[in-house]
C-alpha cells in the first residue's frame, strides 16, 4: 500500500517536472513575443511617445524659413509660426461628431473627407494647416483629446501677388516650388538671416499699375515688363500679367503662373533693330555715311518681300532707317554685314542661349535651325528669332550703358561691385558705338516712333516694336505684340525699362492703332516719370540737344515733301 | 516577522510558518496590477456601457476583498478540509449550472450568468477549481484504496461538467478543464497511450467544436488567416504592444481600451502593454510564471497524492488560462475571452481565482515531517524512500 503509493508519487513527480517545463517554455514564448511586438514591430520608443500635451517640445529648435525682401529691406517673404491641426484617430471615440463640430468650425472643410481622415487607421492625419490663433482656441475649446497642433511655419508674402513670379511661392510644407524659393531653397532653410531681391517695391508697383492699366485699357490678353539698372543689370523690377495670389498658388491657372518676362520667348519685331543698327555702326566703317534704299519692297529669293511698316519709299539715312523703323534698311545693313558677324554681334548682346538669372523659370531663346541667310534679314528687325523680355533688356541695357557686357542678375549682394568689375572685360561695342546708340534712341522719342515715351526733362530714349504674331501658315496680322524698349537719361543712362502688351487692341484714344508707339511707348513713358519721382531726379534743361549732332542727317516732313514735289516737275 | 514566534501553536501561528509565504506575496503582487489595470481601463468601458466611470473599479475592489478572504480561508483549511469544501462548492455549482441553463441571463450569445445579489454570479468559474480538486481527490483515493472506483467516478464527473459546459456553451471553460483534467490523469500516471488517446480525443472535439459552432469557426478562421474577416481587436491590441514600446505610454494614457469592448477583461494584458510597457509586462510574465514553478516546486515536497494531484491540476488552470489570455492579445491564439487571473475585471473570476490559490496555499503548507527534511526549492524530483 505505502509502496503504491510512493510510486505514484514518484512518477508524479517525474511528470510535475515535465509539465512544469512546459510551461516555463510557454512564458518564454510568451515573453519573446511581447519583446518581438513591443520593441522589434513597435521599432524602438523611448518615453516621448508618451504625451500628446508636449507635442511641440522638438519644434523649438525648427529652423524657420529666412525672409525675402527687397532691396531696401521691405519684406517679400516671411514665415510665421502658426498651429496646424492634426487628428489622432486611435485617441478619437466619436469621430461623426468630431467632424461636425470640425466642419462647423470650418465651413471650408469637406464633411466626408474629415470623418474619412478622422476614421483612418493611422496615428496621424492633417485636418487642417495653419489655424490662426482664435481658429486654434475654437478647436482647444472642443475638447476633444484626438484633435492636436503642430506648430508649422507658413509662408506669407505681404506683397500678395506683386513679385509672385520672382520671389515664387513653397509648398504648405516649406519647400520653395518657384521663383528664387525654389532657386534659394536651401539658403532660404538655413541658419540665414534673410535674402534680399535688388528688386524695389516701388518699382515694382509703378510698373505693375501701368501695365495692368494698359493691358485692360487695350484689352491686351497679357503684359510684360522689366525694369533694370544699365549698370550692373540689377532687376529693379520685373512684372508678367496676369499673375497670381502666391498663398494660392495651387489654385491658380497656368496662365497666370506663367513668367512671360522670363519663361516666354518672342519674336519681339523692331526692338531688335537696337541690335541690328548697334551691330552695323559697330562692324562699319564710317556707318553714318551710308544710303539705305527703301523706295521699293527688298526682294531676295525664296522669301517673300520685306516691306516697312510706315513706307518712306525714299532713300534713307541710318538715323532715318532707325526713327522710322525701316525693316528693309536693316534688311540692307544685315546683308552687308553678312550672317556671321550678325550672329556673332547677337552672341554678344546675349541673345542666343539663356540669360543667366537666379530663377528657375528661365527660357532659352529659339532660332531658326540651320539659320538660312533670309533668317539673317528677317532677325534684323526681329523675327526669326525668338527671345524672352529678359534677353532683350539685358542686351539693350549692354550696348548703352557704354558698351559692356552685363548679365541680369536678382539677388542682391555685396559680390555685385565685383560682379560689375568682371563684366568690365567684356566689351560688346566700343564707346563710340553705344554713343551713337544712345543718340538714335533719344532721336526716335523727340523724332520719330516713340514721342509718347518721352517725359520732359529725363532724356528719355527707346524703341518701338510691333510684331505679328506667329499663327498657323505665316504671321496672324490681327493679333500682335506691342513693346517698347527705352532708357533714361540717355547722356548717362542709368535705367532701362521694357514693356510688352501681348495682342492688345486700339481703341479710340489711339485712332484704333494697337501699334507699340500708341500703346506701349506711353506705358513705359508713365513709369519712367514714376521711377524720376521716386529716385528725386530733377528735370534738367539741356542747352543743346544731345541727339543733335545726328538731326541734320533726318529729312523732315516738309523737305521731303518739297524733293517730292521737285522730282515729280 | 516577531508578530508570530515559531513557536507560537496557534491557529494563524502555525499558518504563517507553514504556508507558502512566497507564493503569497507573489499572488498579491499580481493582484496589485490588476487593481492599477481595471483602474486605467475600466472607466472608458464604463462610459460606453452607460454606468459611472468608477462602476468597474468599485465592484473589482469590492469583489477582491471577499476573493481574498476565501483565499486565506482556505488555505488555513487542512487537506481534509480542502477536498470537503470542494466537493460542496461541486455540489452547489453543479445545481447553478443547471440553474443557469434554465432561467440565466443570456449575454453575447451565452448563457452563463446567474444574478445573486445584484452581482452576476458564473457558477462555472467555481465549478472548474472544485471539479479539478473532487477529481484529484477520487483518483488519488483510488491509488490509496485500490477498491475504490475513483476514476471511473472522476471520468463520469468530467463528463457531466463538460456537458453543462457545452450546453452554455462555453467552449474556452471546456477546453480548460479538459486541459486541468488530462493534467491530473497525466501527474496520476496513466500509462502514456492513453494519455495520448485522450489528447487525440481533445483534438477531434476542438475540431467537432470548429464545425459545430460557428463562432468558434470564424474565430479560428480569423486566426489562421486574418484578411479573411475582421481581426479589429487582435489589431488594436497589437497595435497596443507596438504603441507601450519599453517603457509604455504611462498608466491611464493608453488608447487600446477605447476601442476593444472588453478591454478591462478579456484583454487587460494589451493595456498593460500599452499603458505600462514591455518592461511591466515581462514582470507580469515572470509573475506568473514563477507562481507555476513555485507551485510545482513546493508540492513536490508533499507525500500526499490528493495534495500533488489537486495542486498540479489548479496551477494548470492558473498557468494554462493565463497563457491563453496572452496569447490571445499577442495573436498566437485564436481570440478567445479569457480572463487574466486576479487582474482582468470580473467577479466570479476573482473569487473562483481566490478559492483555488487558496486551495494550492492550503495543500503547499508545509508538513510537519518533511518540511524540515526536504526544504529546498530544487526542481529535482525527490524520490522518497522506496
Amino acid at each position: 500500500m505505502k509502496g503504491e503509493r510512493g510510486s505514484a508519487l514518484d512518477q508524479a513527480r517525474g511528470r510535475m517536472v515535465i509539465v512544469s517545463a512546459v510551461f516555463v517554455l510557454a512564458y518564454i514564448i510568451v515573453a519573446a513575443r511581447v519583446v518581438d511586438i513591443s520593441i522589434i514591430q513597435g521599432g524602438f520608443k523611448g518615453r516621448d511617445v508618451a504625451g500628446y500635451a508636449d507635442e511641440s517640445r522638438d519644434e523649438g529648435a525648427l529652423l524657420r524659413r529666412a525672409d525675402i525682401t527687397d532691396r531696401n529691406g521691405v519684406l517679400l517673404a516671411r514665415s510665421l509660426r502658426t498651429a496646424s491641426l492634426y487628428v489622432d484617430p486611435s485617441m478619437v471615440r466619436n469621430a461623426e461628431e468630431v467632424a461636425k463640430s470640425l466642419v462647423r468650425l470650418f465651413p471650408d472643410l469637406n464633411y466626408g473627407s474629415t470623418l474619412k481622415k478622422i476614421q483612418a487607421k493611422s496615428r496621424f492625419e492633417w485636418l487642417k494647416r495653419n489655424l490662426t490663433p482664435d481658429e486654434q482656441q475654437k478647436v482647444l475649446y472642443l475638447g476633444e483629446p484626438g484633435l492636436a497642433f503642430k506648430d508649422e511655419d507658413r509662408r506669407i508674402y505681404p506683397q500678395g501677388g506683386l513679385t509672385s513670379h520672382l520671389v515664387g511661392y513653397s509648398s504648405v510644407d516649406g519647400n520653395g516650388i518657384a521663383g528664387v524659393e525654389s532657386s534659394f531653397d536651401g539658403f532660404l532653410k538655413g541658419n540665414n538671416p534673410s535674402l534680399a531681391l535688388t528688386i524695389d517695391v516701388r518699382f515694382q508697383h509703378a510698373l505693375r499699375r501701368e501695365l495692368n492699366a494698359a493691358m485692360h485699357e487695350y484689352k491686351a490678353k497679357g503684359a510684360a515688363g522689366i525694369v533694370m539698372d544699365v549698370r550692373n543689370g540689377e532687376i529693379l523690377a520685373l512684372v508678367s500679367l496676369p499673375d497670381f495670389d502666391p498663398h494660392h498658388a495651387v489654385d491658380a491657372k497656368d496662365v497666370q503662373k506663367f513668367n512671360k518676362a522670363t519663361l516666354g520667348t518672342y519674336e519681339l519685331g523692331s526692338v531688335f533693330k537696337v541690335f541690328s543698327v548697334a551691330a552695323f555702326i559697330d562692324s562699319q566703317k564710317n556707318p553714318l555715311r551710308k544710303a539705305f534704299d527703301a523706295r521699293e519692297p527688298l526682294k531676295r529669293k525664296s522669301a517673300r518681300p520685306i516691306r516697312d511698316y510706315h513706307a518712306q519709299e525714299r532713300i534713307l539715312s541710318l538715323p532715318e532707317v532707325f526713327i522710322h523703323s525701316s525693316n528693309i534698311g536693316t534688311a540692307l545693313m544685315a546683308e552687308t554685314m553678312g550672317t556671321k558677324t550678325l550672329q556673332d554681334y547677337y552672341t554678344h548682346f546675349g541673345l542666343i542661349g539663356k540669360s543667366p538669372l537666379e530663377i528657375p523659370e528661365v527660357a532659352t531663346s529659339r532660332f531658326n535651325t540651320p539659320w538660312h541667310d533670309v533668317d539673317t534679314l528677317s532677325a534684323s528687325f526681329g523675327h526669326a528669332v525668338a527671345v524672352t523680355p529678359l534677353q532683350l533688356i539685358t542686351g539693350v541695357s549692354s550696348i548703352i550703358n557704354g558698351g559692356e557686357k552685363i548679365e541680369p542678375t536678382l539677388i542682391l549682394n555685396d559680390n555685385t561691385h565685383q560682379k560689375a568689375a568682371k563684366s568690365v572685360s567684356e566689351r560688346i561695342v566700343s564707346p563710340q558705338t553705344a554713343h551713337r546708340m544712345r543718340q538714335l534712341m533719344r532721336l526716335n522719342v523727340t523724332d520719330g516712333s516713340g514721342k509718347k515715351a518721352n517725359v520732359p526733362g529725363l532724356m528719355v530714349g527707346g524703341k518701338t516694336g510691333t510684331a505679328d504674331k506667329p499663327g498657323p501658315g505665316g504671321y496672324d496680322h490681327d493679333k500682335r505684340l506691342s513693346s517698347f524698349v527705352a532708357a533714361f537719361p540717355m547722356d548717362d543712362p542709368r535705367y532701362a525699362v521694357f514693356v510688352m502688351l501681348d495682342e492688345p487692341t486700339g481703341t479710340k484714344n489711339t485712332n484704333n492703332f494697337a501699334t507699340a508707339g500708341w500703346v506701349a511707348a506711353p506705358v513705359a513713358g508713365e513709369v519712367i516719370a514714376t521711377i524720376a519721382n521716386l529716385e528725386g531726379l530733377a528735370p534738367r534743361i539741356v542747352g543743346q540737344d544731345f541727339e543733335s549732332t545726328l538731326r541734320h542727317l533726318v529729312k523732315s516732313e516738309e523737305q521731303v515733301r518739297e524733293e517730292r514735289n521737285a522730282q515729280s516737275h | 516577522m516577531t508578530l508570530l514566534s515559531r513557536t507560537d501553536k496557534s491557529l494563524l501561528g502555525r499558518w504563517w510558518w507553514t504556508v507558502d509565504r512566497g507564493m503569497l506575496a507573489l499572488l498579491l503582487s499580481i493582484i496589485a496590477f490588476g487593481v492599477v489595470l481595471v483602474a486605467s481601463a475600466s472607466p472608458p468601458v464604463a462610459e460606453r456601457i452607460g454606468t459611472g466611470e468608477y462602476h468597474f473599479i468599485i465592484r473589482h475592489l469590492i469583489l477582491l476583498l471577499p476573493a481574498l478572504v476565501i483565499m486565506f480561508g482556505l488555505s488555513l483549511c487542512d487537506t481534509k478540509m480542502v477536498w470537503r469544501v470542494a466537493l460542496c462548492v461541486l455540489a452547489g455549482g453543479l445545481l447553478a449550472m443547471l440553474m443557469v441553463l434554465a432561467f440565466g441571463t443570456e449575454v453575447k450569445g451565452a448563457t452563463r450568468w446567474l444574478p445573486v445579489f445584484g452581482f452576476s454570479l458564473q457558477p462555472s468559474e467555481f465549478v472548474k477549481p472544485a471539479f479539478i480538486v473532487v477529481a484529484a481527490w477520487l483518483i488519488a483515493r483510488q491509488k490509496e484504496v485500490p477498491s475504490f472506483a475513483g476514476q471511473k467516478w472522476a471520468f463520469g464527473l468530467y463528463g457531466v461538467v463538460l456537458t453543462l459546459l457545452l450546453l452554455q456553451p462555453d467552449l474556452g471553460m471546456s477546453v480548460v478543464v479538459s486541459g486541468c483534467f488530462l493534467g491530473i490523469i497525466f501527474l496520476a500516471g496513466l500509462r502514456l497511450r492513453l494519455v495520448t488517446a485522450l489528447l487525440a480525443l481533445a483534438i477531434g472535439g476542438l475540431a467537432l467544436a470548429y464545425f459545430c459552432f460557428p463562432h468558434v469557426q470564424s474565430r479560428i478562421d480569423r486566426f489562421i488567416d486574418p484578411s479573411s474577416g475582421d481581426t479589429f481587436q487582435v489589431e488594436k491590441s497589437l497595435d497596443a504592444f507596438k504603441n507601450g514600446g519599453l517603457f509604455g505610454t504611462g498608466a491611464g494614457q493608453g488608447t487600446v481600451k477605447l476601442d476593444i469592448p472588453d478591454a478591462h477583461a478579456d484583454f487587460i494584458f494589451s493595456v498593460a502593454g500599452e499603458e505600462l510597457g514591455l518592461l511591466f509586462v515581462l514582470v507580469m510574465v515572470l509573475l506568473y510564471a514563477a507562481v507555476i514553478v513555485r507551485g510545482f516546486n513546493r508540492v513536490m515536497d508533499s507525500d500526499n497524492v490528493f495534495a500533488v494531484l489537486a495542486t498540479g491540476g489548479l496551477l494548470i488552470m492558473f498557468g494554462g488560462q493565463t497563457l491563453i489570455h496572452m496569447g490571445s492579445s499577442l495573436a498566437m491564439l485564436p481570440t478567445k475571452g479569457m480572463t487574466l487571473p486576479f487582474i482582468s475585471y470580473g467577479g466570479s473570476s476573482l473569487l473562483s481565482m481566490g478559492m483555488a490559490m487558496g486551495f494550492v496555499l492550503s495543500l503547499t503548507r508545509r508538513q510537519a515531517r518533511s518540511g524540515i527534511a526536504r526544504g529546498s526549492l530544487s526542481l529535482k524530483p525527490v524520490r522518497a524512500s522506496a
